[in-house]
């Protein structure tokens, strides 16, 4: 008897405990779905700190769910910590509790309030579906292609002619002004999805299918995102960057971009280095015999903050390492090392700090 | 009769040699051996899994880690996904499956026992040929051994141009293997169910984990054999020349996509409705009440298992599906929070007014009952296209499925395990042990997969085997490795309870909880062929009946 009322005394115990830490747990989860809300610095790239209208307006459901979802927790929550609490066992006189078997109208209440719930959140959802995905493109809209490499991206304006990498720069874009871009997703290889959590939710670009989404960026800066659709060994450094510029900076971009390379005489030797080795393969430099398009293009290379699709930061020592040994920085790169002389290394890596 | 060969057997097997006894396992065609054999395989594996799921943590402790290579990363990834869902969790459920439904609904053995012991041992080479590929393939390009296509292994990353080893062919085989065996044990289950009943158990007085394991059968049987034909086409595509899903050569990477979702998302319900089952047995027994609306419970099943199967897309909401397309998958898959609603409030009804004790399994459905809730509610929020579209594919969708795999599966399995340990070794596990498995599980379960939200919302890709500083992800990553070692010294004191009951604990007796349905009326562990006499029921709690003839069921259904 001593024994079964210690038992008894730590299932009381225990249960106590249970409740509390499952509670505290739980709330904990709730808090920090909050927490992730504050984390507001804008290196951060938060869903909940919108800076587009796909992305505000997926926001804007997304706290509606919650609070929703949010007020089901709390009810069914109680319930439950109420009936652990309520209805543990508090004698051993073995007799049983009355036996309910069910009742119809608890059933039919907690069938249709779900259905209602079901309902309102099926309209509220299916409203921002349809203002995202079928949104027309208006006039002015900046276009632009986004073709998925293993593991880096290519950015084509066909309107401009202007073709770059890893680094998508847009327009700001305000009501006073509004020019959102509109992007067309297809991949040369395998599947890729193109996620940059302050602008828009992800798209997919696979192979053989064309996708399209948009954003209209609301303020200038560097927003940061990447690909989010495993798409082989080095998915994880298929990082990506959107500038969006204000309108003259856009504008002054956009001339700088459409110049062919620039050539210079002191870089001679690492143009000819460059031309006659295999880099030409992959890589173009518009004006000059180098027109691959296995690899990012060249023509304004300097341009752009980093190299290797975002992994590294543009300087010329990580160029060096960059072009010596690709596997140093993002192993299992497509590109080859290249295994140059130091001399030939260093006339190279001058060429390619003058294509600006 | 039946009881003298019962005892003869007994004496046999008493007197044998190890080998002999050993050779009975291999050859058995008994469903409790066979149940035994799946969950102990299922446990191998478990931990296997584990340390694969370890691995995965160390190397994302902090950004820019060098623990283990890309490629080793992407191969545990791969390995543990496959693994914990096709080599753990589906033999484990089939093993308590085979191990109780006959006992449960009266019957000697299963219909076909030969296809058990088939349905079995395939599985288990599914698996072994599915770990042979770390000796015998190599991966994705210039990658090594082992599969690295992630488990839902996208096209036209498995095409040969971009997987050109073996590894890929080692992951479509085990599965294809392992997905005959599953429909074998399916049709099984069904064949069993309906036809082995023992006198007066009409369907409606089945019990609920029969009910649910027909309809997860039902399931099997309509959401497996569309991967097995996706892996017999991927195989083609492989080696005979076919375009199915080669997108170069016109084929579709999305088509892909539909074959494995139309099987992975049925497969989430056919892993969670056995879960419900042992909800369903433990929560009354613990409640000492019948379980609340059990006609709602088995049309709320039943619904799941239909509905579950016009929901597939909804993981593919970034694929560029047209919004009309969107939002029909919204729909259909916000429906199935109806069914499970109710569920979850049959539960609470079914404690509502009773007398609660909170053992072992009681505390691991409890811990399930709220960790389910919040994974429903996680999972609504991904419902919503829109929303989905932030995050599918981060680690919020990760810590989603896993609330819904750990928090409720897994918790559910290990009440199970304790609820029927007795039943199967004959002995009581250490309910002390037991409580620090829980509160240790508890507490790593929270630490790991509460946290792992967050990244998520802070714009973390899964899959990722490195990352970048500053972008507020590192505190949790930290969080979320460390709540791994709570978990590890749970499953350590669950599997130091379990082999010291075996040889020490105290004798669990015919029926130690006190409940009420028919595997508790037959000794424990009970003789090859499970009843001496087949028993005749008159309601769904026979044992309720026996034990209280002044006001028995049968009176009130």
């Amino acid at each position: 008897m001593k024994d079964t009322e210690r038992e008894r005394k730590w299932g009381n115990i225990v249960g106590t405990v249970a409740g509390i830490l499952i509670l505290l747990a739980s709330l904990l989860l709730a808090t920090n779905l909050c927490a992730a809300d504050a984390a507001t610095s804008p290196a951060i790239p938060s869903i909940f700190n919108p800076q587009s209208t796909p992305a505000d307006s997926i926001y804007h459901l997304s706290i509606f769910v919650l609070a929703v979802t949010g007020v089901i927790f709390a009810i069914v929550f109680s319930l439950i910590a109420y009936a652990i609490t309520k209805f543990r066992r508090r004698s051993e006189d073995g007799a049983e509790p009355p036996q309910v078997y069910g009742s119809n109208q608890m059933e039919i209440a907690w069938t249709v309030i779900p259905v209602l719930i079901v309902l309102v959140l099926f309209m509220a959802t299916a409203r921002v579906i349809h203002a995202i995905e079928d949104a027309r493109m208006p006039k002015g809209a900046i276009e632009v292609t986004a073709i998925g490499h293993q593991y880096w991206w290519e950015f084509r304006y066909p309107a401009l002619g202007i073709v770059t990498a890893n680094e998508l720069h847009v327009p700001v874009s305000n009501s006073s002004r509004p020019s959102p871009t509109f992007l067309k997703l297809i991949s040369a290889d395998t599947d890729h999805s193109f996620w940059v959590p302050r602008l828009a939710g992800k798209t997919d670009l696979i192979p053989n299918r064309v996708n399209r989404m948009w954003i209209d960026p609301h303020d200038v800066g560097v927003y940061v995102g990447q690909c989010a659709q495993f798409c082989g060994i080095q998915h994880a450094k298929m990082l990506l960057r959107v500038y969006v510029d204000s309108p003259q900076q856009f504008a002054q971009w956009v001339q700088e971009e459409k110049r062919p390379a620039q050539s210079s005489d002191a870089a001679e030797e690492g143009r000819r280095i460059f031309e006659t080795t295999s880099c030409i393969n992959c890589h173009s430099v518009s004006g000059t015999v180098a027109d691959g398009r296995f690899g990012p293009d060249l023509t304004h290379l300097m341009s752009r903050d980093t190299i290797a699709s975002g992994a590294t930061p543009n300087t010329p020592e990580n160029l060096k390492m960059w072009i010596q040994d690709p596997d140093a920085i993002k192993p299992g790169s497509l590109m080859p090392a290249m295994k140059l002389n130091d001399p030939d290394l260093d006339a190279l890596t001058a060429y390619l700090e003058t294509l600006r | 009769m039946a009881s003298e060969t019962i005892a003869l057997n007994l004496v046999k097997l008493g007197t044998r040699p190890i080998g002999d006894r050993l050779h009975d396992w291999v050859v058995t065609v008994d469903h409790k051996k066979l149940g035994i054999l799946y969950i102990l395989y299922a446990l191998m594996f478990l931990v296997i899994g584990g340390i694969e799921a370890t691995i995965i943590r160390i190397q994302l402790i902090v950004p820019h880690n060098h623990f283990v290579s890309a490629e080793v990363f992407n191969r545990m990834f791969t390995m543990h996904g496959t693994t914990m869902i096709f080599f753990v969790t589906m033999p484990i459920l089939f093993g308590f499956g085979t191990y109780l439904i006959p006992l449960m609904i009266g019957a000697r053995d299963m219909a076909f026992p030969r296809l058990n012991a088939l349905s079995f041992w395939l599985t288990a080479f599914g698996g072994l040929l599915l770990y042979y590929s770390f000796i015998g393939g190599s991966g994705l390009y210039g990658a090594g051994e082992a599969p690295d296509v992630g488990w839902f292994a996208y096209a036209p990353l498995t095409a040969r141009a971009f997987s050109p080893g073996h590894s890929t062919d080692f992951w479509t085989l085990g599965l294809l293997v392992s997905g005959f065996g599953s429909i074998g044990t399916a049709v099984n289950f069904i064949t069993t169910i309906l036809c082995m009943r023992c006198p007066g158990m009409t369907l409606g007085k089945m019990p609920l984990l029969a009910w649910m394991n027909l309809v997860m059968a039902g399931m099997v049987i309509l959401a497996v054999s569309p991967l097995t034909a996706a892996q017999l086409m991927l195989s083609i595509d492989r080696y005979l020349g076919g375009h199915f899903f080669d997108a170069q050569a016109g084929g579709s990477a999305v088509l892909w996509m539909h074959f494995f979702w139309i099987f992975g998302h049925p497969e989430v319900y056919i892993l969670v409705i056995p879960a419900f089952a042992f909800v369903s047995e433990i929560i009354p027994v613990f409640s000492r009440k019948p379980i609340f609306g059990y006609p709602v419970m088995v049309a709320a099943t039943v619904c799941i298992g239909f509905v579950s199967m016009s929901v597939w897309a909804h993981h593919m909401f970034t694929v560029g599906m047209s919004s009309y397309g969107n939002t029909f998958f919204v729909i259909t898959t916000m429906m199935v929070g109806i069914p499970t609603g109710i569920k979850i409030f049959n539960w609470i009804g079914t404690m509502w007014g009773g007398k609660i004790q909170f053992n072992a399994p009681m505390l691991f459905c409890i811990a399930f009952l709220f960790q389910f809730l919040l994974a429903g509610l996680t999972g609504i929020m991904l419902s919503a296209a829109p929303f989905n579209w932030q995050l599918t594919a981060s680690y919020f969708v990760v810590a989603h499925f896993h609330y819904m795999l750990v928090g409720a599966i897994l918790f559910a399995i290990f009440g199970g395990f304790y609820y029927w340990f007795p039943k199967m070794s004959g002995r009581m596990y250490n309910e002390t042990l037991a409580k620090w498995h829980f509160w240790l599980f508890l507490i790593g379960f929270h630490l790991t997969f509460d946290f792992m939200h967050i990244p998520g919302i802070l714009g973390m890709p899964r899959r990722i085997y490195t990352y970048e500083p500053g972008r507020g992800w590192e505190i949790w990553n930290l969080i979320v490795t460390i709540g791994v070692v709570f978990q590890i010294a749970g499953v350590v004191a669950f599997v130091i309870n379990m082999l010291r009951s075996l040889v020490k604990g105290e004798s669990a007796g015919n029926d130690p909880w006190d409940a009420w349905t028919l595997e508790w009326s037959t000794s424990s562990p009970p003789h090859d062929y499970n009843f001496a006499r087949i028993p005749v029921i008159r309601s769904r709690r026979p044992l309720w009946d026996l034990k209280h003839p002044e006001d028995p069921d049968w009176k009130y259904e």
